[in-house]
């Protein structure tokens, strides 16, 4: 940006004044093309104006204060859970900062099996839950992508999802009626299908070039052959996308668990988080530790727990946001 | 987004007849194809297609089992539920659950509550996105594009739980900023827990939460834009804001149209787990809105059959508003979220 170009300018030893002085004899667009050129940026188009330094100041501020609002309150619990006892008696409970960073409240949060039992239902309901969602919603999309039989209808039957929710009672229901209730797979199965994640998939199957499809079942392969051995490898973006958004979806639910689990050793991570740090419950006599941290730090540590699995798979999500496989889908 | 017309229009056919169809004359095939459909009998066409019909299998059973079946469960809506009796054995009752809940203040609390909250959220959301989209698309490096979109889409992804706990850890009552305001001999601001600024508070977390993300939308229309129609204005002579309002602006025109359409007929979902989390520290009166109104007189207080009439006439009233949202964006020209030729 113009901030970059003119520090650029700057060690080049290119005065910033003085631009268009010779282009008053040419025409209009050359000039502009000089004055962008003097503050150089191949992605600025020659018609665009820079901006003058008051709107890019208020620019500037506005980028820094809303970075600043999300990076610091990760930062804060995440510092906070690394401190030891000192820095935090000094500071009041939190610190930006550990200057002696220890593991003690990791330690105490994971000395009982409870944690660890937490993290192993979140492990498994996202795992399982993503696989079984990636192939319904594969399946599913792929057969509606083409003329088939049936295919208008059942697409019509999945839109409708978009329009419409059964409610939350119904929905309690069916589970108990199926014996789901405090199982694992309570929090799995209402969750293996989206049809926001099926639009995406299919939009996706659709602009895949039919030739390759057609040629294929020239060669005699059936449509599980075609899924299987072209399509399917020429959609790795989309499958990965959609799987991230399950996967996170899985990992962050925390309502279907307060609904369908009773069970205290199946309780998900989301739900030990609300537990034992948004309503605050006693932590410490849950883990049956005597000299515990502080339980602001345990606290911090759990929140970390929950938060790291997210940070860890972002930049892979984060990679596909700007090729434009979702946005692609929501503007078809 | 539900628009699938024009999608299913250019959808390549399979090849019913490719010997007969001419190449590279998708207009003539077209046509081709579909009296060709029309010729063959469903027997030929269950076996040609059999392997497809078998994959929506797993699909179909997931939305009897998880939506059309539970759909019909509103049934106890009309009935006194009881669950040791079951659907099939509990009293008819008619349309008393809707009579008790008209008559239940509490559910006209939860009511206003959920329409308070939507007007704050559409006044103070929904144009942010568009803003933070439009200063997005006038960074010029990539770089910091690229830094500032990854770190603006973060909290998206991160879960409500984890929400609130962030902004319990800075705002809360011992939280950062109460801390600090307590070491400089202020009084704690109670930030999390003042019934009467919730509603700010509840949009603010979703601002926080959701902003940056609800920008992809407007920045991939913001791409579509035809470059040349700056150009000339450019040239022309217009300046800055100029070209922001006769350009940018009607250019996003019909995607504003359409996230507000969306908007407003979900008007009565304002948000579930983060009324449901804060609903101990803010308590029922300024939190409870439809849907956690549901869940507490449903399956909390064993009250199905009303928890159920509730959730109902919410949905049913969202059908109809998104409907109706629908129909006025036609009316005003734009394409909104589906067409008539979809059904």
């Amino acid at each position: 940006m113009a901030i970059n170009a003119q520090v650029r300018n700057a060690s080049d030893g290119t005065p910033p004044s003085g631009k268009p002085s010779q282009g008053k004899q040419s025409n209009r667009k050359l000039s502009q093309r000089k004055r962008s050129g003097l503050t150089f940026n191949p992605n600025r188009p020659a018609w665009k104006e820079p901006a003058s330094p008051l709107y890019q100041c208020i620019k500037g501020v506005i980028l820094g204060l809303i970075t600043l609002s999300i990076v610091l309150p990760i930062l804060l619990v995440v510092s906070t859970s690394l401190a030891d006892d000192q820095q935090l008696v000094q500071a009041g409970g939190y610190v930006l900062w550990p200057t002696h960073p220890t593991l003690q409240s990791y330690e105490a949060i994971f000395s009982g099996s409870f944690m660890f039992r937490a993290l192993g239902v979140s492990a498994v309901v996202t795992a399982v839950g993503t696989l079984l969602a990636l192939f319904v919603t594969i399946t599913m999309a792929y057969a509606t992508s083409r003329p088939v039989l049936f295919g208008r209808p059942v697409l019509l039957l999945v839109l409708f999802t978009l329009l419409f929710a059964p409610g939350l009672i119904p929905m309690f229901l069916m589970v108990k009626q199926l014996g789901l209730l405090n199982t694992l797979w309570s929090l799995i199965l209402p969750g293996i299908f989206g049809a926001f994640n099926f639009v995406v998939m299919r939009s996706f199957f659709m602009n895949i070039p039919q030739e390759l499809v057609e040629s294929a079942r020239i060669d005699g392969a059936g449509d599980f052959k075609i899924l299987w051995k072209i399509v399917l490898p020429l959609s790795k973006a989309v499958v990965a996308v959609v799987g991230l958004f399950y996967a996170v979806g899985f990992w962050n639910a925390f309502f279907n668990a307060m609904l369908y689990i009773n069970d205290q050793t199946k309780f998900p991570v989301q739900l030990v988080l609300r537990n034992y740090v948004v309503q605050g419950g006693g932590l410490a006599d849950q883990l049956g530790i005597a000299s515990a941290p502080p339980p602001q730090s345990m606290q911090m540590a759990i929140v970390v727990v929950a938060l790291l699995p997210i940070l860890l798979v972002y930049p892979f999500l984060q990679k596909h946001f700007n090729k434009g496989v979702i946005t692609g889908a929501i503007k078809g | 987004m539900i628009s699938t017309t024009s999608e299913e229009r250019q959808a390549p056919s399979r090849p019913y007849c490719v010997a007969s169809r001419p190449p590279g004359k998708p207009l003539g095939a077209r046509k081709a194809r579909k009296s060709a459909a029309g010729r063959q009998s469903l027997r030929v066409r269950w076996k040609r297609d059999r392997q497809m019909l078998l994959m929506m299998v797993p699909g179909l059973v997931f939305l009897l089992l998880f939506f059309y079946i539970p759909i019909l469960g509103n049934v106890i809506a009309f009935q006194d539920y009881q669950p040791f009796l079951g659907i099939l054995n509990s009293d008819w009752v008619g349309l008393q659950n809707f009579v008790d809940l008209y008559f239940d203040p509490d559910f006209w609390v939860a009511l206003r509550n959920t329409l308070v909250l939507a007007l704050w959220q559409l006044v103070l959301f929904f144009p942010v996105p568009l803003g933070l989209a439009l200063i997005v698309d006038s960074l010029m490096s990539t770089k910091i594009r690229r830094w500032f979109q990854s770190i603006v889409y973060l909290p998206h992804f991160l879960s409500w739980v984890l929400v609130i706990a962030l902004f319990q850890q800075v705002l809360g009552g011992a939280g950062l900023v109460n801390n600090e305001l307590r070491q400089l001999g202020l009084g704690a601001i109670p930030f999390m827990t003042n019934p009467d600024t919730f509603p700010l508070l509840a949009t603010v977390q979703l601002v926080w939460k959701d902003a940056g993300w609800a920008m992809i939308i407007f920045l991939a229309s913001l791409a579509s834009i035809d470059g040349s129609l700056y150009e000339a204005a450019a040239t022309d002579g217009a300046g800055r804001w100029r070209r922001m309002w006769h350009i940018t602006l009607p250019g996003l025109r019909s995607i504003i149209v359409l996230l507000l359409i969306l908007r407003i007929g979900d008007i009565l979902s304002v948000g579930f787990e983060q009324f449901l989390l804060q609903h101990d520290a803010v308590g029922p009166g300024a939190s409870e809105v439809l849907d956690t109104f549901t869940y507490f007189a449903g399956v909390v207080g064993g009250g199905w059959s009303m928890g159920a009439a509730a959730g109902l006439a919410k949905g049913v009233v969202g059908a109809i508003l998104i409907f109706a949202a629908n129909k006025v964006a036609h009316r005003m020209g734009e394409p909104g979220i589906f067409s008539k030729k979809v059904g």
